[in-house]
Parts: structure tokens; sequence; C-alpha cells
């Protein structure tokens, strides 16, 4: 990856004021990375088992020398299980969802019946009058949604214009779930009907609904696109962003068409996915004279609070956020969502906590979605496969919100002289979309490899053959997809694939194979604080949050592996705010961002306590090791002592050091305050192996082999869990889920889990995780994410399998069997 | 969901009064696995004011096979029981098979045969009390809206099919129902009439009067020579409700069917018969050829919606293939 601009993990204006600056337009020149005191450092940079080879870079002068390769560790590269699994499955770890305060009401939201209206008046005095309510709040302005940039464009409105079916308008905060929801009901709304529309297609066109009455703006989203402001906006079409995420058109398509030995030209269309956490969104509020304590669902911690604190006015320093557990977050869980601003509110005026958790249709209508997408895509190749021209044009709807680009890959993925990309939001009467799970990409992804899959057959090439052609540029990630390759259709066996369509008999099998492309992103400057107390006991601290990823248990990993301990001997305490600030789960971000803060604090710690404990063991500190529970003098095996006996000698109150994630060894393409770009991004390869009823439609896919870098896996046996879990989300993005609306109401039909579909237990293909150990020279534990990269590829292998066991194109998601009968009929 | 009163029911007797006692202000409702029940209380789209609960009605629960008399069914049977009882799965595979495919372990262990039977529709617009609250007509609103999963015959009336997959079997066996009604008094009715085109307006989709509580399910006894095959299309292998559904009951001398019995679910607003495919099979013999054309009879009548023509040639091959397997079966 080049140089590029993303705002992954955030989404609409629901936002706080620290991820809002991010938003400022274009590419940024990144300043030289760490200054302050360096030291030249030799560092292992490749693929481990590959031919190592070494680097130097400039290290900061307090950063720990460089980590070995993970067999020479004992504690990180290990498959050590979740520290909290036992809890999780016993049911004893507190979600949001299981908060129960002294006193706490339940709140209840009135959202619009309506997908398009003024609202006139409000009658809210049955409800306040309803036994057992104790608050009712009207909200004033909608978050997550686009904004109309004349900001008297609706002045004469008293209340915020309904835009889609589904709408948050009111709350109410009652002792009961019951008088809650039946005081909503009693709420008196209104309405003046305006007319709607649902259809991307149908919102494209000139005479459609105007979902806005004016053009908007809607800050960079990680939905995809990343609109700039002051775009032109055509009705509901604003746009084109021909430089999606900062890569801007190069060269001249024209003459990179007329070049081309060979054109392919296709149009590709995508579904709306909703993100169906198993938790949904919720925040229980207690507000109170001292403070304002706010228990969230929620993928990031520090954007709860700090939108909390702009919204409402009070400083930081007088909102505790805590989150123990988060059940499932993939980008739409940051900030306080209406949802989250009503119930503040409502604790505010009842003087007691309130609980507001959306409900399962709440959550599928107005909890965010991956956007769809209709792309037409050209690309253009020399005999060779040399890539002359890549030429996009993509619109796709977040609804109310905008970011409905997608991706970034068109431009980043293959050399390519001239590249022209133009991406449009367009606007229509539905829910807001939100980043998920490598926003943009899997849809971009899906177009581009099959394009390129496409192109292969043409020039009369193998499909993996053709990527080692054009996959070239000197970064790590390029350099980990060539290994991916070699090493993914080794196992996979892409040898014995046949010729399309070769099958006999109704049901047809076939192979396919696609590439991933991810940032690789650091959340600048968190901290994390590692304590040793005078019993031994060591502690880490970080205001991060886990969203099912195994965040306590990598902490425990890294603190453990520079005190000799075993992770189970650590205390990992993250999910409060009052904790040093810690990395957003979003954007693959957590292990990058937060293992070297860890390491470097407990290096220090280590270093001190080695100082403190020098005399007891008549030792140069230099000269002391921890390991195996053990502190002993380098090389004398009988000076070992139990570690917290010795730190109990030594007399010791308490150690402490508070480290933070310093800058890349080699620097950032880019830099803003909650998110670094990293030139080099994450790859991976994933292999299909799919079986086609041509008579019912019905495709299952038999086998995947994912074959994925993370730069150092901190521990494989979690790395595994996200890249299953990809693989697992990924197959049902291209064979089931798909939002389904009534357009005549502008009504979700499906927002359940029972007719939103979503992949069953045997729908899950046989998973084959391959995992480089790839040492980038960046950091000092040189770990990078997975959970994007682990479900960017898999539509795309599954529909370039879907093409050779069929001898059909498939170019519409899902592969439900009306969409696959009718692909197989072209 | 509201507030409602729960009686646990001591007879059919005592939950024939009760249920006899409900009024349009306040609804009484049956429960027996409470699976459908729950579903739609949460949805709003059923509000009682009381719950009878028919579970702890004794002798509700019998499987009994005689000969003579054929297969009766307790209504309280579990879909789970259903599917492993042995008289059922030697006599009535295809029965065994529909209560095996349907929904999931969980459900199938709570669920029961006459709670499936009595089921509302899965449409999404049935599904939702937004739609039972809108103003316009609810037939038309399905059919100019998306209607991928609703009826491609009989579809002039209503498009919406009726949801139980047992029922299919059912039919294909030529079963009937026992209601009972007060003062014990029962009236046996055979499938195929006890099933009405599903209606948002109506509180059930069967002819069941609200006095009247589903008893028994009768099956007559299979003749010899009768093999029966049975499968359940969806777009999932795991939970998911069908694209069609598709039980075949044939009656074979040697390689000859004498009778055919092919009943078609999901496809049209009750279980169908596919008459014309059935007539094509009796006295030949079967094989690929006579199993495809009869599937292409049973089709042929087909007035899809706007969106949901890929069901018919989906429905074609069902067919065919669950004749085969019946006759290999």
């Amino acid at each position: 990856m080049q140089s590029v601009k993303d705002t992954t993990g955030t989404v609409g204006s629901g936002r706080s004021a620290e991820e809002k600056k991010e938003e400022q337009p274009g590419p940024q020149p990144a300043p030289p990375p760490n200054p302050g005191p360096s030291r030249q450092q030799v560092l292992p940079y490749g693929i481990v088992g590959e031919g190592l080879k070494e680097v130097t870079r400039r290290v900061p002068l307090d950063e720990p020398p460089p980590l070995p390769e993970n067999a020479k560790l004992k504690s990180i590269g290990k498959p050590v299980s979740r520290l909290d699994a036992v809890e999780k499955v016993t049911g004893k770890a507190r979600y949001t969802f299981d908060i129960q305060l002294p006193g706490m009401l339940w709140g209840r939201r009135l959202v619009s019946s309506l997908p398009h209206a003024r609202i006139k008046s409000i009658d809210t005095s049955a409800a306040e009058r309803y036994p057992g309510v104790r608050a009712v709040h009207i909200l004033e302005s909608v978050l997550a949604t686009a904004k109309l940039r004349d900001p008297n464009a609706e002045k004469g409105n008293r209340y915020p214009t309904i835009r889609y079916a589904g709408q948050p308008i009111a709350a109410v905060a009652a002792d009961t779930a019951r008088a809650a929801e039946a005081a909503v009901r009693l709420i008196k709304v209104e309405y003046e009907p305006l007319p709607h529309v649902t259809g991307l297609e149908e919102a494209m066109k000139e005479n459609a609904p105007r979902v806005f009455p004016g053009p908007t703006e809607q800050p960079a989203t990680a939905g995809g696109g990343g609109a700039p402001p002051g775009l032109p906006q055509k009705g509901n079409v604003r746009g084109p962003d021909t430089k999606p995420r900062g890569m801007g058109p190069r060269g001249d398509i024209a003459q990179g068409l007329r070049d081309a030995d060979v054109v392919v030209e296709a149009e590709y269309r995508t579904q709306v996915q909703t993100h169906v956490p198993m938790e949904p969104h919720g925040l229980v509020a207690d507000w109170r004279d001292e403070g304002l304590t706010l228990y969230a669902s929620t993928q990031h911690l520090g954007s709860v609070r700090d939108e909390a604190a702009e919204l409402l006015e009070l400083p930081r320093s007088k909102i505790r956020v805590v989150s123990d557990f988060t059940g499932g977050g993939f980008g739409a869980k940051y900030g306080i969502g209406n949802y989250g601003l009503l119930a503040i509110h409502l604790s505010r005026k009842a003087k007691a906590p309130v609980r507001m958790v959306m409900d399962r249709r709440e959550e599928h209508v107005s909890g965010g979605h991956r956007p769809n997408s209709l792309q037409r895509l050209k690309l253009g190749a020399k005999r060779d496969g040399t890539l002359t021209a890549i030429q996009l044009q993509a619109h796709g709807s977040g609804g109310v919100a905008g970011g409905a680009g997608v991706g970034f890959c068109h431009s980043t993925l293959y050399e390519c002289p001239n590249v022209h990309v133009e991406q449009y939001d367009v606007f229509t009467n539905t829910g807001p979309c939100a980043a998920f799970r490598a926003p943009g990409q899997v849809q971009g992804i899906f177009s581009l490899e099959q394009s390129v899959d496409e192109l292969a057959e043409k020039l009369g090439m193998d499909p993996v053959a053709l990527r080692g052609k054009i996959d070239v540029s000197k970064t790590d990630d390029a350099l980990a997809r060539a290994h991916e390759r070699r090493l993914g259709a080794e196992r996979f066996g892409w040898s014995k694939r046949k010729p399309a369509g070769s099958d006999k008999g109704p049901i047809k099998r076939g192979m396919g194979f696609a590439q991933s492309q991810w940032l690789y992103l650091v959340h600048p400057n968190i901290a994390c604080e590692v304590r040793v107390s005078g019993d031994g006991s060591v502690e880490a601290f970080c205001a991060t949050q886990d969203i099912g990823t195994g965040t306590r248990t990598i902490l425990a990993q890294v603190v453990a592996e520079e005190f000799g301990l075993r992770p189970e001997e650590i205390g990992s305490h993250i999910g409060d705010s009052r904790y040093p600030a810690g990395p957003a789960s979003g954007g693959s971000r957590v292990t990058s961002s937060l293992t070297p803060a860890a390491r470097n604090a407990a290096y220090r710690c280590a270093r001190e306590l080695a100082t403190r404990l020098a005399p007891l063991l008549k030792a140069n500190p230099d000269d002391i090791v921890f390991a195996e529970g053990k502190v002993m003098v380098k090389g004398k095996i009988s000076s070992a002592m139990p570690f917290r006996e010795a730190v109990k000698k030594a007399g010791i109150e308490e150690i402490s050091h508070r480290a933070e994630r310093r800058d890349d060894y080699e620097g950032y393409a880019m830099k803003m305050p909650t998110i670094a770009i990293s030139r080099h991004g994450i790859g991976g390869v994933q292999f299909a192996e799919v079986a086609v009823d041509t008579e019912t439609g019905i495709v299952k896919v038999e086998r995947i082999v994912a074959v994925h870098d993370c730069g150092r896996p901190i521990n494989p046996k979690l790395v595994e869990s996200q890249i299953y879990g990809g693989v697992i989300q990924g197959v049902s993005y291209a064979l089931y889920e798909e939002r389904h609306l009534d357009a005549a109401s502008g009504h979700q039909l499906n927002a359940n889990v029972d007719q939103y579909k979503i992949v069953g237990a045997r729908e899950v293909p046989t998973i084959e995780v391959l995992l480089l150990e790839q040492l980038g020279a960046q950091s000092s534990t040189d770990a990078r994410g997975v959970a994007e990269p682990a479900n960017v590829a898999t539509a795309a292998a599954v529909a370039n399998a879907f093409y050779n066991a069929t001898g059909k194109r498939i170019r519409t998601l899902p592969m439900t069997p009306a969409n696959v009968l009718a692909a197989l009929r072209t | 969901m509201q507030s409602f009163e729960w009686v646990d029911a001591e007879s059919v007797e005592q939950a024939v009064s009760l249920l006899g006692e409900g009024n349009e202000r306040k609804p009484v409702v049956a429960k027996a696995g409470g699976m459908d029940l729950l579903d739609l209380m949460k949805g709003g789209v059923v509000a009682p004011h009381r719950v009878v609960n028919l579970k702890t009605i004794k002798g509700l629960d019998g499987v009994r096979f005689d000969a003579k008399q054929g297969m009766e069914l307790g209504a309280l049977v579990t879909l789970a029981r259903l599917s492993r009882e042995s008289e059922v799965r030697r006599r009535f595979v295809a029965l065994a098979e529909a209560a095996e495919h349907a929904a999931t372990p969980q459900v199938r262990n709570a669920a029961t045969l006459g709670g499936n039977l009595l089921q509302r529709p899965r449409c999404w617009y049935f599904r939702y009390d937004h739609f039972h609250q809108a103003a316009g007509n609810d037939v038309e609103r399905v059919r100019a809206g998306q209607n991928q999963y609703h009826a491609i015959f009989d579809n002039q009336r209503t498009v919406m099919v009726h949801a139980s997959t047992p029922a299919t079997a059912l039919l294909a066996y030529g079963a009937s129902v026992e209601l009972t009604g007060p003062g014990g008094k029962s009236r046996v009715v055979p499938l195929s009439d006890f099933l009405l085109p599903p209606d948002m307006k109506r509180s059930t989709d069967t002819v069941i009067a609200p006095n009247e509580l589903l008893t028994r399910v009768r099956i007559p006894a299979p003749e010899a020579g009768t093999k029966a095959a049975y499968h359940k299309q969806g777009e999932r292998e795991s939970y998911d409700w069908p694209i069609c559904d598709v039980a075949v009951v044939l009656r074979m001398e040697g390689k000859v069917i004498r009778q055919a019995a092919i009943a078609l679910g999901w496809v049209a607003p009750t279980p169908r018969r596919a008459t014309e495919a059935e007539r094509l099979l009796v006295g030949k013999t079967l094989d690929e050829g006579l199993a495809g054309q009869a599937a292409k009879a049973a089709v042929s009548g087909a007035t899809p919606l706007s969106m949901n023509a890929y069901k018919v040639p989906i429905l074609e091959a069902i067919i065919r293939r669950t004749v085969l397997a019946a006759a290999a079966a």
C-alpha cells in the first residue's frame, strides 16, 4: 500500500470531537517518527522460515531490545487460551446488556413509522402520566446522519426531519420495561409525510424524491468512500470522490485502455449487510452530581467519553466509561449514538440510572450496516498480464449517512500506471451505514478480484500466476501475499483445479482464489501502565476494551514475557476509561497499538525491578534475568529465586511505569490523532472450493484455505479464531445476508434473526488457516491486526470458485438461489 | 409484550371452556409448545388477555398405531419425538423426515404437532405488527412488495403460504385432525379442509372454532407396497424456512406405481396436491424421464409473482428428485 487516508472505525456524525479531527481532507505528510533520543538498532526483518534478514532502523532510546522470532519466546506467540473464557461460557461475564444498578430505570425509544416526514407536533403528556414513567425526552438533533451543508436549510422545523422509518424521535424511562414500552406508545406524533425513496438506483434518478433538500456534508467515514467536504451533490447523488482515502487518479485512463491488448468490463452489485452483533448497541447511563458513569457496549471507551463530554458539555474528567465485555462489534459501536444520548438525558432528568439497549429490530434498522454498491469496473492489460488501465465507477447507499464507497483496492493492490476511480454516495430514506469489517474493501475486492480472474482467463494465464505478475509493490503486504499464494496453492491443491464448468451433472464443483489487502493501522500515543506490587503481583492497565478478540489475554502475554511469568499470573485490566488511554477496537489496530506500549512499560518495570533486586542477588542489574517464574543471575541457575519471593525480599512498595505506543520505526504515510497509517498494508489470500447445485441454485462452500499475515502473531490461537470468524462472516455475506426493505413503506421486513439469514452451523465450510510470522521491524512487538483482512477476500474467492464450477460469472451478491439461477441463465 | 394471565389447563374440557370465554377485547389463546405464540406475542402481532397452557393436560401426547385404525398422534407430541418414534419412522417416513427438518433441535424439543399445524404464516408482512396497523389492502401490499418467499400457485386471493412443513407430509398421507369442542364433542376434519388460506385479519388459518381444541391427528394405515420420501429445500440447511417442501407417497407393485400422492408445501396458500403429476405416474414404471415429466406437469400451472419465479424450477427439481427418492426408498 502506498499513501492512503483512512478513518477506519468511525462513522457518521455520531463521533467524538477527537475522531472528527481525523477528517481533514487529503493526504497530509507525516512528520518524521519519534523525535527525541534514539539509537541505531539492528532488527530482524522478513518472514520467519523464509529467510530473515536484518535491517537497521532508528529506535527510541528507551525502547527494549528487539524480540527474536516467536519460537524463542515463552509467552508471546503461544496459543494461550482466553483468560476470560470460563467467565464467558459460564455466563459470569457481565456485558452492558446484563448491567443492573440499584434503582435502574428501563429506557425505550419511540421511532418513526414513516420513512420521510416533517414532525408538526409531539405530545408526550399521556406518556408522562403513565404509571411508572419517570422521564420523557425528545431528541433535539439526530446523530449518525449526514448534515445539510446549509445549517439554515431546515430552520423552520421544530424537530429533526424524519428521513427513515425507524429514526429515533423520543424516549421514555420507566420503572419497568413493560411500562416504558406501553408509555412510548402513548406519545402522539403528528407527521407531515414527504415522498421517500429506498432503492439505490431509484434514488439516483433525477426526479427521485430528495432525502435531503440540499447538499450535505458528512465527514469521511470508514464506510469506504470517505467523502471529502465540498463535493458536488445533485439530488441524492453526492460525488464523485476521485481520491478515496487520499489515493488520487494517476496516468491517463483513455491512453491506458488504448494500450491494452485485452479489456474486461462488467457491472457488480453487492447488497446491504447489517452487523448483527450478538449484543446489540446499548448503554446504561448513571448521571449523578459528582459525575456521569456510562456502561457501554462499545469498540472505543474514549469515543463514548469524548462524545458524551462534547454533547453534554461536561469535562472529560467528570465522565467514566466502563465496558467489561462487549458482545461483538464489527465497526458500528462507536460513540454514544442516539440511544445513548437519550439514556443520558433521561438519567439526568429522572436522577436515576437508565438502561437503553436496542432491540433486534432497532439494531438492524438504525445500528448501522455495510452499504450496498453498484460498481462498473473496466480493466485493461497487455498480453503478458501487465495492467494498463483500471477504471471504476461506484455508487452505493449508506441510507441517510455518507460513506458508501468501495474501498481503495482498485488504486492500491496492483501495479498499474493508469487508474481512475469515481465513487458516489447515494442518499436513500433508510437507516445509516457504519463502518463494517474492512469497510468498502469487501465490496471493492468482490469486483476487482473477479475482474482480474476474468482477465487471467482471457489471457490464458493461471489466476495465481497473474497476481504474481501484478502484485509487486514494495510493501510488506505484497511480500506476504507472494508467500501466501505459494503456501496456499500447495496446501489447497490448486494444481487440481479443472477448466471452468467441466463437471457433468447438476452439481458442479469448482475452485477459486482471491487476494486481500487491508491497512496496517496504529492508534498513536495510547499508553499502558504496568505495576509490580510488593507481594510480587504484576498488573497491566489500559483503557481499551475487548469486543471478543481476546484483548485481555494478549495484554497479559506481552507483560508476562518480560517478567518470565505465565499470562495467567498477570492482572490484565481493561474496560475502564480511568486507565491510560487505549486503542479503539476498529481498523484492526488493538494488537498493533497496545502490545508495543505494554511491552515498553513492562520492560521498564522489569529493568527497575532488576536494579532493586541487584543487591539481593549480589549482581549487576544488567545480569538479572526473569524466566520461568524465577529471578536469577544470568548463567547462574543456583541463584534462581521464585519471582514473588524475590520481590517480597526486596522490600518494594510498588514499581509502576507507563509507556506510550511510539511511532513505527519507519514512520507513517500519514498520522492523525487517533489513526496512523503505514505505507505497508496487511495481506492475506483465500482459496475456496464450492459445490453449485445448478437446478436449485444452492451454493455450498465446502472448503476455505485462508493464508494470512498479521506481523508477529502474539497468540496464534486467537489469530486463528479471528480468521475463522472472518471467513464465516465472509461466507455469510457471500451467500445469505441481505437487508430486505418494503419500498412502499420504507420499512425493513427482515429486522430479526429469523428472516435475516446468517450462515448456520451446517453452512460453515472446513476452514484451514495458514499463518505467517512476519517481522516488519516497526515496533517493540511488531504485531499487526488481522480481524479485517480475514473478511476481505472470502466473497470474491467464492465467486471465482463459482465461475470455475459453472462457467458462469455471478456478479450479484448474495448468491441466493434466485440470484444464482439468474446468473446461470446468462 | 403486554402482561397477560396464565392458566394451566387440567383437562381438554376445561381448556375448551376457557378458550370459549375469549372475545375480541379480551382474547384467550391456547399454548402448547409456545414456539409460534411467543414469537407472535413478542412481535406484537398477538396480545392475549389470557394464555391457556395445554401442556398440563394429560393424555394428549400419545402415539398409537393400529393396523385397522392407522396412526393416532396426540396433539402434544413434540416434533422431536415425532421424528424419532419408531412406528412413525417405519410407516410414515415422510412425516418423520418433515418433523426432523423443521426449525432447530431446541425448537423441535418444545414444538408440538398440534401447534405446528396451527402456526401462523411466516410472511414478513404478517410477522411485523406495523403492517397489522397500517392502512391499505394487505394482500395487494405483498403482491406489489417483497414476495420472493410467497405463493406461486393459487395466489389470486392471497399470496401468503401456510408455514407448517409436517402438514405437507400429512397431506400426502391423507391425514385428518380431530377437533374437540364443548361437552367433549369432537369432529374429524381432513387436513385438506382443515387448513385455510392465510389471512391477516383472522386469528387462525384453519377451520378450528374459538372453543375447539386440536386434540389428535389421524393417519390411515398405509397399504402394502407404500414407499415415501420428503425433501425440504431451504436457502440454508441449518435453521431455515423452506423455499418449497415436497412429500411423495407411492404405492408400488414391483416397479409399477399403483397410487401416488405428491404434496407441495410453501408454494400455495395451503399445501397442495400435484394431481396432474400424480395422474401421470399411476400405472407406469418409474424412471428418470417419467419423474421429470411428472415434475414438469406439477409446475406447469404456476403463476409466479414479481419476485418468486425462481421457485418454479427449484420446485420442479425437488419434485423430480423426491419422486425418485420415494421409489428408491
